[in-house]
């Protein structure tokens, strides 16, 4: 494609990762002749983001990151414009304006353009040895810097901290962790199991820094270290920032698409703007544990989302039931699974039930009105599917309440009629194929 | 009648050496049982994956390596591409899928390729097992599970 040429497709989807990828699958099994096009600002095909940790360690190449097999995009009749970035949109006339001056106009658009690393204004931010890891790209980068570096220092305590942690171990480097807030990983498990992963963490050789900020990052030629709020210095050849992600809005800003902190989507995935979609880590989407819509940055509902968009761009009405945050780790050799609401504040509102056992295993579910609002598991993680299906399902667990953490607890316990759905004992099927 | 013979065929048939013996007390990795049975009173079936019309841990993995089988139709993991999560463990509403610790793999219901008939369904005693073909699953109640084609 030339400068100023004009490509002409049905669906344009920009951003070819879970979400792009999930409706471009949606929308080839609606519709197999629509012209499907994909932009991606990256130069790879869709690959497993949470993979970049792996690649860092070098326990995976590229071929083995890929989402798709190599020739997914041919299969299935869906072009894909690789390193090209959308520079602005057009909603009037339909087109969008990519860096590179080309034009693509479309019928109906998504938008699945993730996120964004937040990166705070710190003095020596720009010297060499800063990275962020949202992208292979940033892998990439450590991963040829790392030649010399034998220490390094995490700003950020949440799940891309800890991966990149982790990969940083392994490559032998020393890694400091600095939080601002009193316990790692403090958005997605609760005092309890944050404490318990810290000392994991620590129990493997990471150091960890809560409750400080970095202030200054220093060097003149070469980077020496970190100075914190409170004044002291860590020493370090490297630094990488994970603070947190912002959806990455900037293509809908000013274009009279509704954005709140994300792209603010309906249940169909359809934003304020008619044949506009928007899915994934960038959307503002319908969260089942709260009732609102809310940013919900996960893999999973990124794809599953997309699928709804895609549907819905294909024609065929479907209705997002909703994502809620929803995580399964296992760095450091830790097996957590936690969603919903994990730390409640409110006790009239939430009951907690709870168990901890002397082997590392630590089981929490929160319950409110009735249904399991959130849970938190550590070490024996195979029943947190059950649960977390009773939290989707929004089913009624007052009647069996005390045995949700039950060493039996099973299909056994759910109400008979639901159970037999489960089983596929009921005389009609209820999952019905849409 | 909650024998769990089901679970001791599986993990048999998914050895190395096929040998029950061997498979319980030798094999590293050990093998895994992708078979679930529970026992509450009166209530008592066998539980595996239900190779879903809407499988949740397809949709939910994050690496691309549990998806549906195009010839099949089967729900099945590719173990070069499981990188061992669990999200897909958290994905399914019946905790029918399994951590393979020593491989760090998610182990699952396969139907036991190169059998016509599924181990646990070949030798369950009490013929409670049965397997049944997409859109012709009206299984009785009495017969303690189906096993899904
Ligand atoms: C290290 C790490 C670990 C993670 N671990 C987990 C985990 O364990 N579990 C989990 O559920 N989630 C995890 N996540 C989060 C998960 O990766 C995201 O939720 C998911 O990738 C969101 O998918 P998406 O399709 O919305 O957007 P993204 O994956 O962010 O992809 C968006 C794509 O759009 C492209 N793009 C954006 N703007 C433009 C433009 N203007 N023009 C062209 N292209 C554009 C971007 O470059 C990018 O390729 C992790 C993330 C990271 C970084």
């Amino acid at each position: 494609m030339k400068n100023n040429e004009r490509l002409e497709t049905t669906y344009l989807i920009i951003g070819s990762s879970a979400g792009g990828i999930g409706a471009a699958e949606s929308i080839r099994e609606m519709d197999k002749s629509g012209r499907i096009v994909i932009t991606s600002d990256e130069p790879y095909p869709a690959y497993s983001r949470p993979l970049i940790s792996e690649y860092l360690a070098g326990e995976r190449i590229v071929e083995e990151m890929l989402f798709r097999p190599a020739d997914f995009y041919e299969q299935h009749g869906i072009e894909l414009l690789l390193g090209k970035k959308v520079k602005s949109l057009d909603l009037g006339r339909k087109v969008v304006e990519m860096d590179s001056g080309e034009r693509i106009t479309w019928e109906k658009l998504l938008l699945a353009t993730g996120g964004k690393p937040i990166v705070p204004d710190i003095k020596g931010l720009n010297q060499k040895g800063v990275f962020t890891f949202l992208t292979l790209g940033d892998a990439k980068a450590i991963a040829d810097y790392i030649g010399s570096v034998s220490r390094a220092v995490v700003i950020g305590g949440g799940l891309i901290g800890i991966s990149v942690t982790e990969a940083l171990m392994k490559l032998g480097v020393a890694v400091n962790v600095v939080e601002m807030k009193d316990r790692v990983l403090n958005t997605i498990l609760d005092d309890e199991a944050s404490l318990m992963t810290e000392q994991n963490l620590k129990r493997k050789g990471v150091g960890i820094i809560t409750g400080h900020t970095v202030s200054e990052i220093m060097g003149e030629s070469s980077m020496e270290g970190v100075i914190l709020d409170n004044g002291e210095r860590v020493p370090c050849e490297l630094v990488v920032m994970a603070i947190g992600v912002l959806p990455r809005t900037e293509l809908a800003r000013n274009t009279g698409i509704k954005v709140n902190r994300g792209i603010v989507v309906d249940r169909h995935m359809a934003t304020s703007c008619p044949d506009v979609y928007a899915c994934g880590d960038v959307a503002e989407a319908y969260d089942f544990i709260y009732g609102i819509n809310r940013i919900t940055p996960i893999w999973p509902n990124a794809y599953i989302g997309g699928m709804v968009a895609g549907r819905n761009m294909a024609g065929i009405e479907a209705d997002y039931a909703g994502g809620t945050a929803m995580n399964s780790l296992n760095y450091f050799g830790m097996d957590i699974t936690t969603a919903g609401i994990v730390a409640p504040q409110d006790s009239s509102v939430y009951e907690v039930i709870s168990r901890r056992r002397e082997d590392g295993v630590y089981q929490k579910v929160i319950l409110g009105d009735g249904l399991v609002k959130g849970m938190v598991f550590i070490g024996d993680i195979e029943k947190s599917g059950m649960i977390f299906g009773l939290m989707r399902g929004m089913v009624k667990v007052d009647g069996f309440k005390h045995e949700l953490l039950a060493d039996d607890f099973g299909l056994a316990y759910f109400p008979a009629e639901l159970r037999r759905e489960r089983l596929g004992v009921v005389p009609s099927k209820a999952a019905t194929k849409s | 009648m909650g024998c769990g013979l089901c679970q001791v065929y599986c993990k048999t048939q998914h050895s190395v050496s096929k040998d029950i013996l061997k498979a319980f007390k030798k094999e590293s990795p050990r093998p895994v049982s992708r078979i679930r049975v529970e026992r509450k009173a009166e209530i008592c079936f066998s539980l595996r994956c239900r190779h879903c019309d809407e499988p949740w841990c397809v949709y939910s993995c994050l690496t691309g390596a549990m998806h549906r089988d195009v010839a099949t139709g089967m729900v099945v993991v590719d173990r070069n591409k499981c990188m061992g999560c669990w999200t897909c463990i958290v994905a399914c509403p019946n905790g029918a899928l399994t951590r393979d610790l020593d491989n760090k793999i998610v182990a699952k219901c396969d139907l036991c390729p190169g059998l016509e008939v599924p181990a646990c369904v070949a030798n369950c005693p009490n013929d409670a097992l049965v397997l049944v073909e997409e859109d012709k699953e009206d299984v009785p109640e009495f017969a303690g599970s189906s096993v899904r084609m």
